[in-house]
């Protein structure tokens, strides 16, 4: 059973809603059990940094999300904000994030042309850099729905999977052996996202 | 190289689908699920709902629609009528739609917008404007579906609105409405000038030169669609269909990056 994450934060019914369609077993749950048996895990997210650390680590979450994603090594899948707490920390808070994926997250606001609007929202292209388990079955231009006003630039290029291009390019998917993550709304994101799902069910 | 969102905007009354010319009479266009089903297919960008008698009937959001729709739809949906406090809002969200559009209540109780935004983001809110002309010309705002007039700027409001912490304004221009005429590009220019939060140019579609204008004159980040996108031509027959993405693609793309 794939646990959708719920820590109080984040569009989980349409993350339900999408696995579902994709024929997938999912269940939202905060239930500490529950999530210690899970094949696989999603963690979705929307709003600030340090308040869905702060979530995490007061629900005890933190303890079993480290087993199951390092230890136990079960697919990992983090979305939007649930993509930049897998990085070591966030210009946007002071808490540290989980730190699976050696990357960091940083502020579009002084980095990119005044011109170019903040939260950077809207469909944007991916490119491809790496494939993985979860980018099979990709043919051709591929587009996402983006909603978020910081970014995520990997350390290590070899985690890089995907890149985007808004003012400045910056790692639009990132991955470390079990884990993964997204900074797009797979589950806005029609046919593209529901690929990027359907292969994560199928790992 | 972000793409102008380009939206269809469906107006509902209760469980119907409607289209206003306007905002007057309106007429019927169908069942909103068969509607949105094709959008589906269509991959549009993303969808806007809009009960336009919920808050004049006073009534709620029909949420037994809204949970149909958030079902089919894999793309960002917004959702405006009869939301009157953060309660409302929260459910709206819970059922799966990422966007709230406030209108008439911001007059009443202008606190609901940072209330929301609290709780889930000032992208989560979209403020809405209704303006209409008046005999001389001159630009007014209007509140419960465009029947009551309110004594504000709509520069001023939108100003407003993004200091209240809207994330987005949609701009509707009610003289234009169902006219297929084009956008009133004046109007969305004055406000996108004056904020810096996105502004989505709606009213008076009839044809990609139309959303071009809107966006490369009027600086609108994105464009509500809604005659354009349900019927087959002015003074035509209902047809749900979308323009074409690459003519659409190649007619508003952003080099500005």
């Amino acid at each position: 059973m794939i646990i959708i994450v719920d820590y109080g934060m984040g569009n989980l019914g349409s993350v339900a809603n999408m696995f579902k369609k994709v024929g997938a077993q999912a269940k939202v749950s905060s239930d500490l059990e529950e999530i210690n048996k899970a094949s696989k895990i999603l963690l979705p997210g929307v709003g600030a940094f340090d308040t869905a650390m702060n979530r995490i680590n007061d629900a005890g979450m933190n303890e079993v999300l480290n087993y199951k994603a390092l230890k136990e090594k079960v697919p990992v899948l983090g979305i939007c904000l649930g993509m930049q707490l897998l990085t070591a920390g966030s210009e946007e808070g002071v808490l540290p994030g989980l730190g699976w994926i050696n990357a960091k997250t940083y502020n579009f606001s002084g980095r990119i042309n005044n011109e170019l609007k903040i939260p950077h929202m809207g469909w944007n292209i991916a490119e491809i850099e790496q494939n993985t388990a979860i980018t099979k079955r990709y043919q051709g231009e591929i587009r996402f729905y983006f909603v978020h006003s910081y970014f995520v630039q990997v350390d290590d290029e070899s985690n890089s999977m995907m890149k985007t291009n808004y003012g400045l390019t910056f790692d639009s998917a990132i991955v470390k052996d079990n884990i993964f993550g997204a900074q797009f709304h797979p589950e806005k994101s029609h046919k593209f996202g529901m690929t990027l799902f359907e292969n994560f069910a199928k790992i | 190289m972000l793409r102008t969102r380009v939206i269809p905007c469906l107006q509902l009354i209760d469980e119907s689908l409607v289209k206003t010319v306007k905002f007057g009479k309106h007429s019927y266009i169908g069942d909103p699920i068969n509607t949105v089903r094709i959008f589906n297919e269509l991959e549009v960008d993303e969808l806007c709902f809009l009960d336009i008698r919920a808050t004049v009937e006073k009534r709620p959001p029909n949420f037994k629609i809204l949970h149909e729709i958030a079902d089919e739809c894999f793309m960002p949906l917004s959702y405006g009528g009869g939301v009157r406090d953060a309660a409302t809002a929260k459910k709206i969200l819970s059922i799966g739609f990422e966007k709230i559009l406030l209108n008439t209540v911001i007059f009443e109780t202008p606190s609901l917008v940072t209330e929301i935004a609290n709780y889930s983001g000032n992208q989560s809110i979209i403020g809405s404007i209704d303006v209409k002309k008046n005999l001389f010309g001159k630009y007014q705002v209007y509140s419960h579906d465009g029947t009551k007039k309110q004594e504000v700027d709509p520069v001023k409001w939108a100003m407003q609105l993004e200091s209240l912490g809207v994330g987005e304004l949609l701009i509707t221009s009610m003289d234009k409405d169902g006219t297929w005429s084009g956008f009133d590009v004046e109007l969305i220019k004055k406000i996108s000038n004056a904020v810096t939060v996105p502004v989505i140019a709606n009213g008076g579609a009839g044809s990609i030169h139309h959303i071009e204008e809107a966006v490369k004159q009027g600086n609108a980040s994105a464009v509500c669609l809604g005659s354009m996108v349900v019927y087959q031509q002015k003074e035509m027959g209902v047809l749900v269909n979308f323009p074409d993405r690459d003519n659409l693609q190649s007619t508003l793309i952003h080099e500005k990056n």
